[in-house]
């Protein structure tokens, strides 16, 4: 079912080599992702990203990218964009298209189409503090995708599986970490 | 004292290389700092049987029945693994030195010095056989386990019997954890299984063995210069199996049926609290859907080579997943009284002066042969030339191969 000119656009050859060099230079794998935010007005607010430091070095992204987040209308906010917990839902169907995008390149499937739907649940009493036993984020996180590609339907599961096991946002939103906030 | 050879371990890996020394009149001495098959006999718990069916326990010159008794499709207890191996070490009249400790390794000249506490001895190589399972691994969780709550690994514990009453966590669903959750749960102490990475086996498949599978198949054969990522493959985690007279399948679903729960990977300790992954789900999907690509490679291989003395293909229900397994399970609360970890474990080259280890502790070689210091050689750990090699029919081959490239070793320093 696969074809050995499989181009899903992903350089895996790039991503192996550096699997192999980075495993023997430990000191250059450690990346550091950053982001700025400014407050606009409200709950208003703008991110933006436009470096980071991997490799030993400090790398400019091709432009500065910017996030804006808001709250919605039923909020008594503007809604001026996305609430930052609908940011988190798009980092991780971004993380795990990517990973199904390398993977199946990797195992030389041709994609045709990769679609995911996302649904975070949430009690939203928690962040409005009215119910001490309810949390503040998801109690749930449901992802489901739809892909078009020369595969079989278990070669799909096990690319969507792969691309969960090696992907950095599941990861973050699966497991504790640690997170430090100071004020200077 | 001088040998040509040291071999380190008088389990079966040492012993296999001991009779293959022999065969070609290799001066050597085995020393072991415990009695023959010292680890079987010392770190294992009370029901443990192998793994795999006592007839693929084979090593170089004898096999398991030789005497023309026993279960073939047995799975051998530890007393019955000690006593295989013990008159293994007798049929090959193996020159062991037991209770004598390795101090340090080291290498002078062309050869090796080996410390003893029973003294010391200079040889031209080095295999190291004391086996890959030494040290239990325990992952660093970022807390400790609060007071109060036992705290033992796979090494420590022997039966249910020694825990105290009340709920145990189980870390880890590899053969190891899931023989002992199975174990504690039938004690009448309720169950936790943590469950990370792991790989689903049945027992059996198409009414065989599943490792007689993998043997059949050709899959044990597979070298370690042939796959795609030998980093990978050597640590992947031990199947869910185990050895019973009923040769029963051990899986999630299994334990599940008995009501031990199932939680994600246990991810840090924080204060009192255990903190789990929220990745069961895709944890038991990975497994699966590896499961059924190991039947699928068997069924084409049954195929292409016109087996008809098995079964019609199986397919397994998919491992059901509780639909929200909690986040966190508060050890403070009594609810948990042991914690067992069944984390896997990691070889012990604490004794080992020659610089050939990595970043992890890990020893560099290329399917046994440590490159890096010639005429060293290791052997018994995870794939080291092929899938079988830390199961003991694994070792027939390896021995094989490593002692007629130690032996081509000696050739090269004889003065010409």
């Amino acid at each position: 079912m696969t074809t050995e000119t499989a181009d899903n656009g992903v350089n895996v050859q790039h991503l192996l080599e550096a699997r192999q060099a980075l495993t023997e230079a430990r000191d250059a794998a450690q990346f550091t992702w950053k982001a700025t935010n400014e407050w606009l007005n409200g709950t208003h607010s703008r991110s933006s990203v436009d470096s980071y430091h991997g490799l030993g070095a400090e790398h400019q992204h091709r432009s500065t990218f910017s996030f804006e987040a808001d709250h919605p209308l039923v909020f008594g906010a503007e809604d001026n964009a996305a609430t930052p917990v609908e940011l988190v839902l798009a980092g991780l169907a971004s993380c795990l298209t990517a990973g199904v995008a390398a993977v199946a390149q990797n195992r030389e499937i041709q994609l045709r189409s990769v679609k995911a739907t996302l649904e975070g649940s949430m009690d939203i009493l928690g962040i409005l503090g009215g119910d001490p036993d309810v949390r503040n984020g998801f109690n749930d996180v449901k992802v489901s995708y739809d892909i078009d590609a020369d595969a079989t339907a278990e070669e799909i599961r096990a690319l969507v599986a792969q691309s969960q096991k090696r992907s950095a946002v599941y990861d973050i939103i699966t497991n504790p970490t640690n997170v430090t906030v100071e004020v200077n | 004292m001088k040998t040509a050879t040291v071999v380190v371990g008088a389990g079966h890996s040492g012993l296999a290389v001991s009779r293959r020394l022999t065969e070609r009149s290799i001066d050597h001495v085995v020393i072991e700092r415990g009695e023959v098959a010292n680890s079987w006999r010392t770190q294992r718990w009370d029901s443990l049987r192998l793994l795999t069916p006592n007839w693929q326990s084979r090593l170089p010159g004898h096999a398991y029945g030789d005497n023309g008794s026993g279960d073939p499709d047995g799975y051998m207890s530890m007393p019955e693994v000690v006593g295989f191996m013990s008159d293994y070490a007798r049929l090959i009249d193996a020159p062991i030195c037991t209770g004598t400790t390795v101090a340090s390794v080291r290498s002078r000249g062309a050869g090796y010095i080996v410390d003893t506490d029973r003294g010391r001895w200079e040889c031209d190589t080095v295999v190291l056989a004391s086996g890959g399972f030494n040290v239990a691994k325990i992952p660093e969780l970022g807390g400790a386990p609060p007071e109060g709550i036992a705290s033992l690994s796979a090494f420590e514990y022997r039966n249910p019997d020694r825990l105290a009453p009340g709920g145990v966590l189980v870390v880890g669903a590899s053969a190891t954890g899931v023989q002992i959750a199975d174990e504690v749960h039938r004690s009448g102490r309720p169950v936790t299984v943590a469950v990370g990475e792991h790989v689903r086996m049945p027992r059996l498949y198409r009414g065989r063995d599943v490792l007689w599978w993998m043997e059949r198949s050709g899959l044990f054969d597979e070298r370690y210069d042939e796959v795609d990522d030998v980093v990978r493959v050597r640590r992947t985690p031990s199947p869910q199996l185990v050895g019973t007279p009923q040769r029963v399948t051990l899986d999630l679903n299994a334990l599940t049926d008995q009501g031990v729960r199932l939680v994600g990977r246990l991810a840090a300790l924080r204060g009192s609290e255990a903190l789990l992954s929220g990745s069961l789900a895709n944890k038991c999907e990975l497994a699966d859907l590896k499961q059924g690509r190991l039947l699928d490679t068997f069924d084409e291989w049954a195929e292409s080579s016109g087996l008809d003395e098995v079964g019609p293909p199986e397919r397994f229900a998919p491992i059901r997943v509780p639909p929200s397994p909690p986040l966190k399970l508060d050890l403070a609360r009594g609810e948990i009284s042991t914690i067992i970890w069944a984390t896997g474990f990691k070889p012990d080259y604490s004794w080992l002066d020659v610089p050939v280890l990595d970043h992890k502790g890990q020893i560099r070689h290329d399917g046994g042969v440590v490159t890096e210091s010639p005429g060293l050689y290791v052997i018994g750990l995870n794939f080291l030339r092929r899938r079988k090699s830390s199961f003991i029919c694994g070792a027939a081959d390896d021995s094989r191969d490593l002692v007629s490239h130690l032996a081509g070793h000696l050739d090269s320093l004889v003065p010409a």
